[in-house]
């Protein structure tokens, strides 16, 4: 933590209300972001229990499993999760820009130009927390490998449509969600950690309602109490009056209101299917029925809460003014989606099991690469987190006291104005350090030359004034100008916006041809 | 000292693992060492923890368990890597009371071994002092090989999905089994020819399916650490002698008496204690009424110099006390300085 936001989380324990971490939303908030807030079924991997979903926050579409041991009705609720994704995922795929991208011609290996298709907005799905992430990454991993009757005809336990399809998808936006700085795939306590600090811990803060009770409190109630009550307060029946944002359901949920109502249903199943004839079995149909609204009702309860708290979240996140760099993120988010797209209509098998070296090496170093630039990008959006950069001497503000006219020793003599700049602030220079500041939006350099007295230093401007002996107009600062530099470079990746090596389709040349992997082994019985 | 009524709860080896992750709390080792059982005394404290597992979690874990342990442990020895284990032994463990149960352990573990033989211990119960009091643990099974190598098998419903399992699921698991390595150990050391494997099988459920899978996971650092962090602990009569007199944890008085109990023994609290003791709320409350920066985090005090209340903090950044030439106060004002500018710039204040 830095001493910055340590400063932060304490004035937040004295005013009870969270305090600013951030001066600008630093992440894409979609217009019609899709909610998911999903249950999973204690001590089964991948067993779903239930799920809140949808873009209409008056309208969540509820979707449950009764019995989550029944592998048919896990599959329906699998298949009415695909019937809720997917067209949302797929309406944004033909809505689509060109864009001119170096690439280099297969016959010829000459350096070409051309057209490809960029989707103009990508889909972005809002989780409740980091489990919710992880429970994407699970679900996409246990369906993209299921086979359909129509993949295989002789599959024991065949998915229904679409099911692996869903996989492929909720397993892509796992990964990217592992990417610094993306948006496609978001846990709203993530979203609010970014920007608020709380008087709580960095563990305390993964409760949602926690969370939100710091930023958000009711009046003349401290964010303490607030969340100490969202945290633990419990009604007389022992309930959690703030359910947990799941996956994980509360187990005093689980024994004392889910497990009895599951029992009831199981019950009235077996009579169902005992029945004699079609006049009893209509009557245990219709018990049956209502055994399963009670189920359905209680996860409703488990999951209304947190729906309500994600919408609150990113109610809050966007009364935040959008840091100016951030569409330059969700356009790298919005090639990843289009390759993702592509990938899919050029019928590739889905990903594979475990990454091979090469491409987890890239995927490393791709994240590397986005970790720099996010960081670099929100201190240059954002004052209060540059001024994290400026504590650790990687930035400094200050003004401009002077500024000598000077040239390169060449043939061709080049401008190197020497600047004279007065800063409080004390960065880590050493001889000919480059350090950088922003001119229209693109990165101007010069380097360290020496200190004046306490304060005053001399700086080398070298690049960006034209190619004339004298200076473009305006390429020089003037005397009186202030200026924030910074010692690390704003534009980590340079060049025009590649998608990301993975993300290199395969009619690109893409990653490194995987064959189909095989399904799954299934058991009979998958589940205990 | 938990009162006449209650009877005392042994310590097992998850509760060993988190005293060890806190050794510099007094207070829990006390009360685990006196054997109170800490959730109904944070129940009567006003400042319950959730607690309990969910049915189908259990459910689950011990069909689990059951699966794995079936075919007479044939499957079990299959994934330690056994094909044919002629001649199995699987003796029976059973025994009046804990005590009798770990010399019948112990028993079997030294026959085992002369014998040289494969021998499958289902449950067996192991003791272990802990800073003066006795614990009892009961590893899912132990493995005796017939060069008289001892394993320790932890049975989990975790899912190990393409080989590799949630990485902080498999650090806990790992912890909670160098504690019964440790304990093992002491009954190696009275065993000729006997040797306790430094790395235990983690015995799980294979991708979305029942199968199990195993993997061999080596707990040496766990079992180091471990190993510091209990001989760190402050032996439970010393802690116990500084009491107040007639200073008692018997549920049965009042929640006043409790609580002055309670506090006359120091904590030391950190968000940690959230996921591993029963005590957790109470002791953040008390850290946050004392304005200790701990219970924002264990790091915290390392940055903050000498400072460890959250208005001794806030006073030195405001510049209203503190020497500026201690260098965390001067970089206090200047992080407070910084940010204060850069909220001003932002139009935030
Ligand atoms: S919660 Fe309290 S008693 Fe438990 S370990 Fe932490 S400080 Fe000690």
């Amino acid at each position: 933590m830095s001493l910055i936001t340590t400063l932060a989380r304490l004035e937040a324990v004295e005013s009870g209300r969270a305090s600013p971490l951030a001066t600008v939303r630093h992440r894409q908030l979609s217009e019609h972001p899709l909610v998911l807030v999903p249950l999973t079924t204690a001590g089964e991997a991948g067993a779903p229990l239930g799920a809140l979903i949808g873009t209409d926050r008056q309208q969540p579409r509820l979707l449950t499993v009764a019995q989550p041991r029944d592998r048919e009705l896990r599959f329906a609720f699998l298949a009415e999760l695909a019937d809720a994704v997917l067209p949302y995922l797929e309406a944004y795929g033909d809505d689509v820009e060109l864009v001119e991208r170096n690439a280099t011609d297969a016959e010829s290996g000459k350096r070409i130009k051309e057209e490809v298709e960029l989707c103009a907005d990508a889909p972005q799905l809002i989780v409740p927390g980091r489990a919710g992430i992880d429970f994407v990454r699970l679900l996409g991993r246990s369906m993209r490998f299921r086979r359909t009757v129509e993949q295989d005809p002789d599959a024991a336990y065949p998915a229904p449509p679409h099911v692996p399809l869903l996989g492929r998808w909720l397993t892509h936006y796992g990964e990217r969600a592992r990417v610094p700085g993306s948006s496609l795939l978001l846990a709203a306590t993530d979203l609010l950690n970014r920007h608020w600090a709380t008087g709580q811990s960095s563990l305390e803060d993964q409760h949602l309602g926690a969370l939100l009770a710091w930023i958000d409190p009711a009046e003349g109630e401290s964010g303490a109490q607030a969340a100490l009550r969202a945290e633990s307060y419990r009604d007389p029946r022992g309930q959690l009056v703030c359910p947990p944002a799941g996956p994980a359901t509360d187990p005093a949920f689980d024994n004392r209101l889910l497990a009895p109502a599951v029992e009831a249903y199981d019950r009235v199943r077996q009579r169902w299917q005992a029945a004699q004839d079609g006049d009893e079995a209509d009557s245990w149909m219709g018990e049956l029925a209502i055994a399963e609204r009670e189920i359905r009702r209680l996860l409703r309860t488990q999951m209304e809460p947190t729906w309500h708290s994600v919408w609150r979240a990113i109610d809050l996140a966007r009364e935040l003014p959008e840091g100016a760099r951030v569409a330059d993120r969700w356009t790298r988010d919005r090639w990843s989606f289009t390759a993702h797209r592509d990938r899919v209509r050029a019928g590739e098998p889905p990903q594979p099991r475990r990454d091979d070296a090469v491409t987890a090496a890239r995927k490393l170093a791709s994240r590397e690469t986005a970790q720099a630039q996010l960081e670099a990008q929100e201190a240059l959006d954002d004052p209060l987190v540059l001024a994290g950069r400026r504590l650790s001497g990687e930035a400094f503000i200050g003004e401009v006291t002077d500024v000598v006219m000077a040239w390169s020793e060449s043939k061709r003599p080049a401008p190197r104005p020497l600047l004279t700049f007065h800063t409080d602030d004390r960065p880590h220079l050493g001889e000919r350090t480059k350090v950088y500041r922003s001119l229209d939006g693109k990165p101007q350099s010069a380097e360290f030359v020496r200190y004046e007295t306490d304060g005053v230093l001399v700086l080398r401007l070298t690049d960006r004034m034209g190619r004339a002996k004298d200076p473009a107009e305006g390429s020089v600062p003037e005397k009186g100008d202030r200026i924030a530099w910074t010692l690390f470079e704003h534009d980590q990746r340079g060049g025009p916006k590649l998608p990301d090596p993975e993300e290199t389709p395969w009619t690109h040349g893409g990653p490194p041809g995987t064959d189909a992997e095989s399904p799954d082994l299934i058991t009979p019985e998958d589940l205990l | 000292m938990r009162g006449p009524a209650a009877r005392p709860r042994p310590l097992d080896a998850r509760a060993l693992a988190a005293l060890a992750a806190n050794p510099g709390c007094k207070r829990r080792a006390l009360l685990d060492g006196a054997g109170v059982d800490k959730g109904a005394l944070a129940a009567a404290l006003g400042s319950p923890m959730a607690s309990g597992q969910s049915q189908f979690a259990f459910m689950r874990g011990n069909a689990f368990e059951a699966r794995v342990k079936s075919d007479g442990g044939a499957e079990l020895m299959r994934l330690l890597g056994v094909a044919d284990p002629t001649g199995l032994q699987l003796p029976d463990l059973s025994a009046a009371g804990p005590d009798g149960r770990a010399a019948r352990t112990a028993l079997a573990l030294r026959e085992a071994t002369t014998a040289k033989e494969w021998t499958l211990l289902d449950h067996p119960m192991l003791a272990l002092e802990v800073a003066g009091s006795p614990a009892y643990l009961e590893p899912d099974a132990v493995v005796v090989h017939p060069d008289g190598q001892w394993t320790v098998v932890e049975i989990k419903s975790f899912p190990m999905i393409d080989a590799s399992a949630d990485a902080a699921k498999v650090g806990a698991a790992a912890r909670q089994a160098a504690v019964y390595v440790l304990a093992l150990e002491q009954v190696a050391a009275r065993t000729e020819g006997a040797q306790v494997a430094q790395s235990v099988l983690l015995v799980c459920p294979k991708d979305f399916s029942n199968l199990p899978t195993a993997s061999v996971v080596d707990v040496r650092k766990q079992l180091s650490v471990t190993r510091r962090q209990l001989s760190r602990l402050t032996r439970v009569e010393d802690i116990a002698a500084t009491l107040p007199q007639g200073a008692t944890f018997d549920l049965e008085r009042s929640g006043d008496e409790l609580m002055a109990a309670v506090d006359s023994v120091s904590a030391a609290y950190a968000p940690d204690c959230l996921a591993a003791c029963e005590m957790a709320f109470h002791c953040r409350a008390a850290a946050r009424t004392d304005g200790d920066i701990s219970a924002l985090g264990r790091s915290l005090r390392g940055e903050l110099g000498g400072l460890t209340t959250g208005s001794a903090v806030l006073a030195a950044a405001r510049g209203e006390a503190g020497d500026p030439r201690d260098p965390a106060v001067a970089a206090l004002r200047r992080a407070a300085a910084l940010r204060a500018g850069a909220l001003e710039a932002a139009g935030c204040r």
